[in-house]
């Protein structure tokens, strides 16, 4: 019973992280999208760390074209398949990508200087920290009890397992 | 199978979310979009494009360059011709770090109609520098002892000027004389009779002459001076221009080489008119830091600052000008002032006033410079309804006060503290209340302009647009009016802090308003 009732808290509580993580993707996103001017040139172009040439590479023409689209593409495909609870391990390893890349564009290292940030980090940042939750969404999808997916499970289940 | 109230909502309870979260997104994003809008259309500011340069066609352009210095060697760059040792350092250094990019810069520069063909330089290492590194097979570079020679053997149609400045006038007034094209450095002559001199005589050449204030090919200060003229600002009381520097190469003391010699280098002809003294390698090298050759902060660094703003508010020369300063940072024999406060007076001078008209009226310009600290203290140009910062980015704040902008900052439409237009032409838009993190994007400095997002040395524009106009006639962006304007403004900065008064142009007599029982050559030229 107390197994059961753990399970329930855990499971609740991952729906309500994969609802919050896919909320702050999407939004990021449409905001992007219904943002004519926005680029991430700046961001790309201050990047600091190890991969500062690569970042560089991506801020050029016409490079950065394609990688602003694909960021907001990437940001929304997150955001919808976490809130929808459908294909969530795919919207979850979208997410660690894209999250490994914010992180190593401005990684929180005590030489590099900290430009843009709001709070003191060393080493861990919230980007890494959402990252891990991810990693968390990825390895325990909930979409079959609080998204789409429960409805097609729900057409191909007729002998309930769980009613919880 | 049936649906039950249960299963609806875990089935599909994400869908209103993602509705609400898209729809503030969409509606946030757009609302501000239309505010930033109206803002810009209010502004109405035109990013500049670059100016169309007519084609050098026909036959090469023969140039040639007098002082293969600094500055020399980096003009002649521009020009299009690197050495093999500058390019085997810049090679070293793109391998070392992949982000130096000036070896591709240089190597994606346009090609110019030019046939370098003749140096004249009195110090024989950088004269060979020249012919080693230029000379090809069907053209030999030609030394030439003096720039009378040069300017006279038919080998060249225009001139490169980048000697020290005693050398500056007469050299451009020999080539102009003679119908060679001239390129003068900054500034532009070292007295005031030549000055005059000068203009006299570019005035009635044929031949093309251009200054080198590179700047005036930077993109953002033609963007700045529509944000002037469209009375963004409001009226402009205010002008703050600085030098910051704290380092040697910046208070002048280059690199001493030890090939220099009274063999290797002709030195009464570098002293030219200069108090005859013995061969002296420190003033060889270093001659920005003496009087007799240079004009220190007011001819090198001022003058830089005073066009930039000369060609974003046209203000012209200033009616007086009072300067302070002294030997305080570097203490090593100079005489020229290594810190320095310049303030020009332009009472009459207006950008347009958003209040009651007759209230305002005049400006002052202020340059302060100190080779003695490296702090970034920005160009700013100060009006009553905002104030813009100037430089390769630009940023306008409107102020607190404004009567322009009253009710938008009312209204928190607008914020004092919030800008309410950011150019930056190295990022791939122009955009308006820029967002945080291009905000943090370098400010390259003054070497570089930027089109189309491409990095491009503002000096080979600047060559470029003089060597078209050579060929093509028609007017140059920094010709004899911008000069004269430049180096008058200088003087009178000099003269001042040498005199410690005040000095006074006469504009309709075009001359320095004379004092009595002083020579304002002998004062400008002397070691005190």
């Amino acid at each position: 019973m107390t197994e059961t009732k753990g399970k329930w808290q855990l499971k609740h509580s991952v729906v309500f992280m994969r609802v919050l993580i896919g909320w702050h993707f999407l939004y990021e996103g449409v905001v992007k999208l219904y943002n004519p001017d926005w680029t991430s040139f700046g961001y790309l172009a201050t990047a600091q760390g190890p991969f500062k040439p690569l970042f560089l590479i991506i801020a050029k023409e016409p490079i950065i074209g394609w990688a602003d689209t694909l960021n907001w593409l990437a940001l929304m495909f997150v955001g919808i398949t976490l809130l929808l609870g459908i294909f969530e391990k795919k919207g979850a390893l979208v997410g660690i990508i894209l999250l490994a890349l914010y992180y190593w564009a401005h990684p929180p290292f005590p030489w590099l200087m900290q430009v843009n940030v709001e709070g003191s980090y060393w080493f861990v940042n919230k980007n890494l920290i959402e990252l891990a939750a991810c990693m968390v969404i990825y390895q325990y999808p909930t979409g079959q009890y609080f998204g789409l997916k429960y409805l097609f499970n729900k057409k191909n289940e007729q002998t309930k397992t769980e009613t919880l | 199978m049936k649906w039950s109230r249960r299963d609806v909502i875990k089935g599909l309870g994400g869908i209103p979310i993602l509705g609400a979260v898209w729809w503030a997104g969409a509606s946030n994003a757009v609302s501000k979009n239309r505010e930033r809008t109206a803002i810009l259309e209010q502004l109405n500011i035109q990013p500049s494009l670059p100016s169309a340069v007519k084609a050098i066609s026909g036959d090469p352009i023969r140039v040639g360059i007098i002082g293969f210095g600094i500055r020399g060697e980096q003009l002649i760059r521009a020009l299009g011709f690197a050495t093999k040792e500058w390019l085997e350092e810049m090679r070293l250094a793109a391998e070392e770090d992949p982000n130096h990019s000036s070896l591709e810069d240089f190597m994606n520069q346009d090609k110019l109609n030019v046939k370098l063909t003749a140096v004249c330089d009195v110090y024989d290492v950088r004269a060979d520098r020249v012919i080693n590194s230029f000379s090809t097979e069907d053209n030999k570079v030609i030394r030439f002892r003096t720039h009378q020679e040069m300017i006279r053997s038919g080998k060249v149609d225009a001139v490169i000027i980048a000697t020290p400045d005693h050398w500056h006038a007469p050299m451009a007034i020999d080539a102009l004389e003679n119908g060679i094209h001239a390129y003068v450095e900054k500034p532009m002559t070292h007295t005031v009779e030549e000055t005059y001199r000068l203009k006299e005589v570019a005035e009635k050449s044929k031949a093309s002459l251009m200054v080198g204030h590179q700047h005036r090919q930077t993109l953002s200060f033609q963007t700045a001076q529509d944000i002037v003229t469209k009375g963004v600002l409001g009226h402009i009381s205010l002008v703050q221009t600085n030098t910051n520097r704290n380092d040697d190469n910046g208070a002048w003391n280059y690199n001493i080489e030890d090939e220099a010699n009274p063999q290797t280098i002709d030195w009464d002809l570098f002293l030219g008119s200069a108090p005859q003294i013995p061969f002296n390698k420190n003033h060889f090298f270093r001659w920005r830091k003496w009087w007799a050759y240079g004009s220190g902060l007011s001819g090198d660094l001022l003058t830089h600052d005073y066009d930039r703003l000369n060609c974003v508010l046209q203000m012209g020369i200033p009616s007086s000008v009072m300067a302070s300063g002294g030997i305080y940072t570097h203490n090593d024999g100079r005489n020229v002032p290594d810190v320095l406060q310049v303030n020009m007076e332009f009472p009459q001078f207006s950008t347009g006033s958003s209040q009651k008209k007759g209230k305002e009226k005049g400006m002052t310009f202020v340059y302060s410079a100190t080779l003695g600290n490296g702090f970034n203290r920005p160009t700013i140009l100060m009006g009553h309804d905002g104030t813009l910062e100037l430089g390769n980015r630009l940023t306008v704040w409107p102020d607190s006060s404004s009567t322009k902008y009253a009710d938008q900052i009312e209204s928190e439409k607008m914020k004092p503290s919030v800008p309410v237009y950011s150019y930056n032409p190295g990022a791939s838009v122009p955009d308006a209340v820029s967002s945080a993190t291009s905000q943090y994007f370098a400010d390259k400095g003054l070497m570089w302009t930027y089109i189309n997002g491409a990095r491009v040395d503002s000096t080979f524009l600047h060559l470029r647009e003089w060597l078209s106009s050579a060929r093509n006639g028609g007017a140059v962006s920094c010709g004899i009016k911008e000069g004269f304007e430049e180096a008058i403004s200088a003087h009178m900065a000099g003269l001042s802090v040498k005199l410690g008064i005040r000095i006074k142009w006469d504009a309709a007599a075009q001359r320095i308003v004379p004092i009595e029982g002083i020579d304002f050559d002998e004062v400008l030229l002397s070691n005190t």
